[in-house]
């Protein structure tokens, strides 16, 4: 694989919402590129007939009904962390102009 | 060092009046005090286990039984989620986190009667394998200050090596609980996936995350596994535990089918590490034990395939951050997509990030097939190999490592070199099987040197039993 350029490296931050500094491209441009060489070794490996693992237990659709329960949690403290709240809503930046 | 009598006789001593929870929980939170430059703690949760002493206290005074570890005090690893202080994954982002509902593993040590003291260091979101990726702190190793106590549950294992509490609570994703219970010489247990709900515990890889105990003794860890296991409604890949329980007595060694790793055993693993382990392999020989050498054709794919999934699984994990309903928060971001990126490009540190991208690339389209896709079918390839040799043999041995414990520094500008040192754990996770460290002696420089252990998916109980039984071995 080629060294992963900086345009490449600002189009994975872009993707991750990274906000990432002009000493953090180039530092990724390097490290991110030899860790993908290193993986790259799958590529060669023979796996006809294989199929992939989702689920290493062999657990398939675990599902519950559908209902409410009351754990007995309180709208308020679930918002404890939240930085900004307003009548138990989370605030957020506007979004729409 | 470890100064704990073994748990099953603390909790004794509690229940019959010998000695009181107050008095464990003020041992452990001096201790924690007393050995504070190995930096293996983060914070005390020093008011939350008095009153849960004081609690068991007058339960046992007003004849009541507080259960199997009563009394008992513990050290969880700072990514489970645990009331009276805060849960930071040794992050950054999530400085000043207050868990709002605890773990499951948590609340069940409660249930029988145990006390959470103190939460430990690790490398932050439990990316590393020295826990010098710690946003805080680095950790000390408790048999050399210089060296690494290994990671990510690098403080856990370095506090039940200090002896601050009978035992911790670790995760184990790519090796996390095995390779710095090797390090620091203690007893570590990665159960098999799903044995131990991860309800409440910061998510990293969750196709691979499992939680054990690390302990100085496998009946602590037996006893520890015993509480914290089972199905779990709040964790759907939970499966159920073994009947019997897993508090098991030493298996018998005559006709026991043991196979050696060979890929484990070549000259990229230190040689004392080998002899160590060929030696347990001889001892077990004279016991009556069948050794055999078997192959694991695609150990060295294993680690690849692992650095491929944890980091895709990683991006998805990490990707709730967003520091608008927890977490590092940018004040006056201008827009929604500004404070998205502000909050986690300020927030998370160098490895995050690095795992978030490399996840995020082998996740995008065009490169889903060939990387995780790929990833995935290389998993199964290697869930066969097991398979194989499980039904030849009913355990596997080797090195935890490739080497003891490194120095300070030592790895930290190389982040591939990081990654190498999970070579031999990382397959275990993969397969989803059970696998064990156990200490087996110590090298040139002194520092402990772990055995791995691995059994097939559901054989947590024979693992121990034969854990047990090399313990003994080992003496």
């Amino acid at each position: 694989m080629a060294k992963l350029n900086r345009e490449d490296v600002l189009k994975l931050a872009q993707l991750a919402r990274l906000d990432i500094t002009e000493a953090e491209i180039v530092e990724y441009q390097d490290e991110l590129s030899k860790i993908l060489a290193y993986v790259e070794k799958l590529q060669n490996v023979d796996t006809n007939n294989l199929q992939p693992t989702n689920q290493v237990g062999g657990l398939i659709n675990i599902s519950r009904d559908d209902e409410v329960k009351d754990y007995g949690y309180a709208a308020k403290d679930l918002l404890n962390n939240v930085p900004a709240v307003k009548d138990d809503q989370i605030q957020v930046p506007r979004m729409v102009d | 060092m470890n100064i704990w009598k073994p748990i099953v006789e603390i909790a004794q001593d509690v229940r019959t009046g010998k000695t009181t929870a107050s008095q464990l929980v003020d041992k452990s939170l001096k201790l924690i005090n007393d050995y504070s430059e190995y930096q293996a703690i983060i914070v005390t949760l020093e008011g939350n286990a008095k009153h849960r002493g004081a609690v068991i206290d007058r339960m046992v005074s007003e004849g009541k039984d507080p259960g199997l570890l009563a009394g008992v005090p513990f050290i969880a690893k700072d990514n489970f989620l645990v009331f009276g202080s805060d849960t930071t994954a040794a992050s950054n982002i999530l400085k000043g986190f207050k868990a709002p509902y605890q773990a499951t593993a948590i609340n069940r040590l409660e249930e029988a009667g145990a006390i959470c003291v103190a939460k430990a260091n690790l490398d932050a979101f439990a990316h590393g394998a020295s826990t010098e990726n710690s946003d805080f702190f680095f950790t000390k190793n408790p048999h050399d200050k210089t060296r690494v106590p290994g990671g990510s549950s690098g403080g856990s294992a370095a506090a039940v090596a200090l002896g601050l509490a009978p035992f911790a609570l670790g995760t184990d994703t790519g090796g996390s609980i095995r390779q710095p219970s090797s390090f620091c010489g203690v007893f570590g247990l990665k159960p098999t996936y799903g044995l131990v709900s991860r309800s409440g515990v910061v998510a990293m890889g969750s196709s691979l995350d499992c939680i054990g105990p690390i302990t100085a003794s496998v009946e602590d860890a037996a006893i520890v596994l015993d509480v914290i296991s089972g199905t779990d409604e709040f964790d759907s890949t939970t499966i159920v535990k073994d009947e019997r329980g897993y508090i098991v007595e030493p298996s018998d060694l005559n006709g026991v089918k043991v196979g050696m790793v060979k890929e484990y055993m070549t000259e990229g693993v230190n040689k004392e590490v080998r002899a160590a382990v060929t030696k347990m392999a001889n001892d077990l020989k004279e016991k009556g034990a069948e050794v055999v050498e078997v192959s694991l054709p695609s150990a060295d794919l294993a680690l690849a395939c692992y650095y491929i999934i944890c980091p895709a699984e990683v991006s998805s994990n990490l990707s709730r951050y967003d520091g608008l309903r927890y977490g590092y928060h940018v004040e006056d971001s201008k827009s929604l997509h500004q404070s998205y990126v502000q909050n986690r490009g300020h927030g998370f540190g160098k490895e995050a990030k690095r795992r978030i991208m490399i996840g995020t690339y082998v996740l995008s389209s065009g490169y889903y097939d060939a990387y995780y896709k790929k990833a995935q079918v290389v998993r199964t390839k290697i869930i066969n190999e097991f398979q194989t040799i499980f039904n030849k043999v009913d355990f596997l041995l080797g090195p935890v490592a490739p080497t003891t414990a490194f120095k300070i520094g030592e790895n930290i500008d190389d982040p591939l070199a990081m990654y190498l040192v999970d070579v031999m754990t990382v397959a275990a996770s993969l397969a989803g099987v059970p696998a064990a460290s156990l200490p087996i002696g110590t090298d040139s420089n002194n520092l402990p040197i772990g055995l791995q252990i691995m059994a097939n998916q559901r054989k947590d109980r024979e693992l121990l039993s034969l854990s047990k039984a090399l313990e003994e071995i080992v003496g």
